[in-house]
């Protein structure tokens, strides 16, 4: 999932559709993110390319609203409710996710399975 | 001569123990590996090295496991106890021998040294006198006096030099002349001839009357000498002090490597170098150590026989003999099994020894307190000095000392006498137990033991090159004791190329790599 500078980003995404959790005057989502382009991507366990500075899920809680949407631990998220999330910084994310006035998020999110799938589908 | 190899250490024993011939000795085995083919005609019965710790029981143990016990002859050429044995002759002849040769080659050198010192030395005042003598030259004024004084002080420092750089004592005997001394002393000699021919066929068959000149000709000669001596130096001293070669000294019966770093020496130079070194550095060359290793070689050779069943005998083709090493290498050999599970029970029980060794040398030395000088006018009863106190605790740690040195092998290097004079000496200085324990936990220099040990005082320089020659890459040759040999290896030390790089201290700049996980 690399990208060439210039040219658009393609990529086989799932649509998630998470409603939030109202949690003690806590909106919460069920699970939680790692990366940005402030962050060192050569940490991240779960990119393929080790340049890759988008966000992806690092937990999903055991019966959190992720989790019942389909959300997978390793997920890189592409867009949160229209907003692109491949050149964020973190703490950018983290906001674009937690919004007190939205109560539901709708996610892009791509994983390597769907690649794998579309392409054996496609043979 | 036919039992030339064995004038070293061990003779004197020999002639100290005579009193004590006992059969049977583990020294024999010694005596074969040195004669080698002359073993059917020689006999030398050398005595046990010295006193053994308690009893001879220790040096028996060890002859049972000899593979080489049966065939060592030993039979008594008409010898008694109170004659002397073969051995000893041998010995006096070649102590006569070797010190009318040695004496005569280092006092040659010694004399050709004293003689070009006072020719030298009175090189410059026969010129000065003889103008006095023969014919009455013009009186000596201002300048022509302090020429004299500066000559003076200049024949001082001649002198000085010329004891300091060749008239020193000689440390050891090269098999060559030392090229550079001789090539120097031939210069100086040199110089003096051409100075005295020119003197007598210039200035006495004219007569000159001219003394500022003739003074003036004595302080020149005695500048070129001066800068003769400074050659001297460089080329004598300070030549090998700059680190050019590497030598890597292994000894032959144990492997045991050291390198050291040398500069450019001749071949026997260098060996000396190494020798003093060797002494110094190396752990003392122990046989007992060995006769695991040569056992098991033995136990290899007695597998496997070839009998020739057709055909001429004594006929081994090559052929032949790499079979018999290929069957050997096939054969199932569990030697390995053996070495492995014997090792593992030898460490096992050195350290159980050392163990009880160190306890019980502590507890000993608990026993005896350093008295203050008030204490000692109170009671004088009970006083002693170091060597009664040693004699005093040594028996309480005495056997588990001898078991110690006995499990590690050690036993024939440390007889009792030096053993008490050891535990009077750390007595003396406040030694602690620890202290006086390490000469026998480890090996030390061979420096570190007896007389006896300083074993092979007579080396032989085995080169291929000729011994003057320069150290070069890749040269190699052989220092040969009786029991050993040393190999010896250089190698030129690499032309190391430095550069430089200049760091801007401002440069050191960081960043702050994170990977932070949040919780939506």
């Amino acid at each position: 999932m690399s990208f060439i500078p210039g040219q658009p980003v393609t990529a086989v995404v799932q649509r998630i559709e998470i409603c939030k959790l109202r949690q003690c005057d806590n909106l919460i989502l069920g699970f939680s993110i790692g990366g940005g382009i402030d962050q060192d991507p050569g940490q991240n366990p779960f990119s393929e390319d080790k340049t890759d500075k988008g966000i992806y899920v690092t937990r999903v809680s055991k019966g959190g609203p992720a989790e019942a949407a389909g959300l997978m631990i390793g997920d890189k998220i592409m867009q949160v409710n229209g907003w692109d999330m491949t050149m964020v910084t973190h703490d950018q994310a983290r906001k674009r996710l937690t919004k007190k006035n939205e109560d539901v998020v709708r996610l892009l999110v791509t994983r390597k399975s769907l690649e794998d799938a579309v392409r054996n589908a496609m043979v | 001569m036919d039992t030339e190899s064995t004038y070293s250490g061990y003779s004197y024993y020999s002639g100290r123990s005579r009193g004590s011939h006992k059969p049977g000795e583990r020294s024999r085995h010694k005596s074969r590996s040195k004669d080698g083919s002359r073993s059917e005609k020689s006999v030398t019965i050398n005595a046990p090295p010295a006193e053994p710790l308690l009893g001879d029981s220790s040096v028996r143990g060890e002859e049972v496991q000899d593979d080489n016990w049966g065939e060592t002859t030993t039979a008594v050429t008409g010898t008694s106890e109170h004659s002397l044995s073969q051995d000893d002759i041998v010995r006096i002849t070649k102590d006569m021998e070797d010190s009318v040769g040695l004496d005569c080659r280092r006092y040659a050198a010694l004399t050709v040294s004293a003689v070009l010192g006072l020719l030298v030395l009175l090189t410059p005042i026969a010129f000065l006198v003889l103008p006095h003598v023969l014919w009455r030259p013009q009186d000596c004024d201002t300048a022509c006096q302090g020429l004299l004084i500066s000559l003076a002080f200049k024949l001082l420092i001649l002198l000085l030099a010329v004891w300091a750089l060749f008239l020193r004592p000689q440390r050891a005997r090269l098999p060559r002349v030392f090229v550079f001394r001789a090539l120097l002393m031939l210069l100086m000699l040199l110089v003096v001839v051409s100075y005295w021919l020119f003197y007598a066929v210039r200035i006495i068959q004219s007569q000159d009357k001219n003394y500022h000149g003739i003074v003036q000709y004595a302080v020149s000669l005695v500048d070129a000498l001066l800068f003769i001596q400074y050659l001297a130096i460089v080329l004598l001293e300070l030549r090998h002090l700059q680190a050019t070669f590497s030598v890597r000294v292994t000894r032959s019966t144990d492997g045991e490597t050291r390198h050291y770093s040398l500069g450019q020496l001749s071949i026997q130079r260098a060996a000396l170098a190494v020798l003093e070194n060797y002494y110094r550095d190396f752990a003392v060359h122990n046989p007992a150590l060995l006769m695991a290793a040569k056992s098991r070689a033995a136990k290899h050779l007695a597998g496997l026989k070839v009998y020739n069943v057709d055909g001429p005998a004594n006929n081994t083709t090559p052929s032949q003999s790499r079979a018999m090493i290929a069957a050997a290498a096939r054969r199932r050999d569990t030697s390995h099994n053996e070495l492995y599970y014997e090792e593992m029970d030898q460490e096992r029980r050195v350290r159980k020894r050392k163990a009880r060794l160190v306890v019980a040398v502590e507890e000993a030395f608990t026993h005896i307190k350093r008295m203050q000088e008030e204490e000692q006018k109170k009671t004088p009863g009970e006083v002693m000095d170091p060597r009664e106190a040693a004699q005093a605790i040594f028996p309480s740690m005495a056997r588990a000392l001898q078991k110690y040195l006995r499990t590690t092998r050690q036993q024939h290097c440390h007889t009792m006498e030096s053993i008490q004079q050891h535990l009077a000496f750390c007595i003396t200085n406040n030694m602690t137990p620890k202290a006086f324990l390490e000469s026998y936990l480890s090996p030390g220099p061979t420096l570190q033991y007896a007389r006896e040990h300083w074993l092979a005082r007579h080396w032989t320089l085995v080169s291929e090159d000729s011994v003057t020659s320069g150290l070069k890459d890749g040269s190699v040759f052989l220092l040969k004791c009786i029991d050993f040999s040393l190999v010896v290896t250089t190698r030129r030390i690499p032309f190391i190329k430095l550069s430089e790089e200049f760091i801007d201290p401002k440069s050191h700049k960081f960043v702050l790599r994170l990977q932070s996980e949040t919780s939506v």
